[in-house]
């Protein structure tokens, strides 16, 4: 899974069926130690996360298996809200 | 599956259900020479490992079948803590 901070909202009126009712934001993906890396990516939240909170975000089939996507045409989703990172290397 | 170490961990008291119960690491991947190899990233752990270990995790939805018949959201997860390798 990768760590990330949500830095926007997407709306799209016209979506995927099984999209609808979904949110989907925008999140940048960062290393444990907070610096942002790789490209932004769209993930649908399942854990009522909101901008500027860091998450875990699940990616690929694993995505479907979150909270409420079975069968969805997903493959990025928020599945949890990071409270703390501990880091030790 | 892919050889790293165990560099951390993290806390979600809100998340999905099925993650309950379940430990998040942050797992650093390494070369045979236990150098770093590309980014650290979070796993799950079915094998009890810990931070500072050397283990193995695997990638994509079979992460998710230790937890068998739970179907945790997962995308990596350790599988093996290492006692040793041999690379000639």
């Amino acid at each position: 899974m990768l760590l990330g901070k949500i830095v926007g909202t997407v709306v799209a009126t016209r979506k995927d069926p099984r999209l609808v009712s979904n949110k989907l934001l925008v999140v940048r993906p960062m290393d444990p130690r907070g610096k942002p890396e790789g490209n932004y990516l769209v993930a649908v939240d399942t854990v009522d996360a909101g901008v500027g909170e860091t998450v875990l975000v699940v990616s690929g089939s694993s995505a479907r298996m979150a909270s409420g996507l079975k069968d969805c045409p997903v493959d990025a989703a928020i599945i949890g809200i990071i409270d703390e990172i501990e880091i030790n290397d | 599956m892919q050889l790293a170490r165990v560099i951390g961990d993290v806390v979600a008291t809100r998340k999905d259900e099925s993650l309950t119960g379940i430990k998040l690491l942050i797992v650093q991947p390494l070369t045979v020479d236990r150098r770093p190899a590309g980014r650290p990233l979070v796993a799950v752990d079915a094998v009890g490992a810990g931070v500072g270990e050397e283990v193995f995790f695997v990638r994509g939805k079979e992460a998710s079948f230790p937890f068998h018949p739970a179907e945790p959201p997962v995308d990596a997860g350790i599988v093996g803590i290492v006692d040793h390798w041999d690379v000639s």
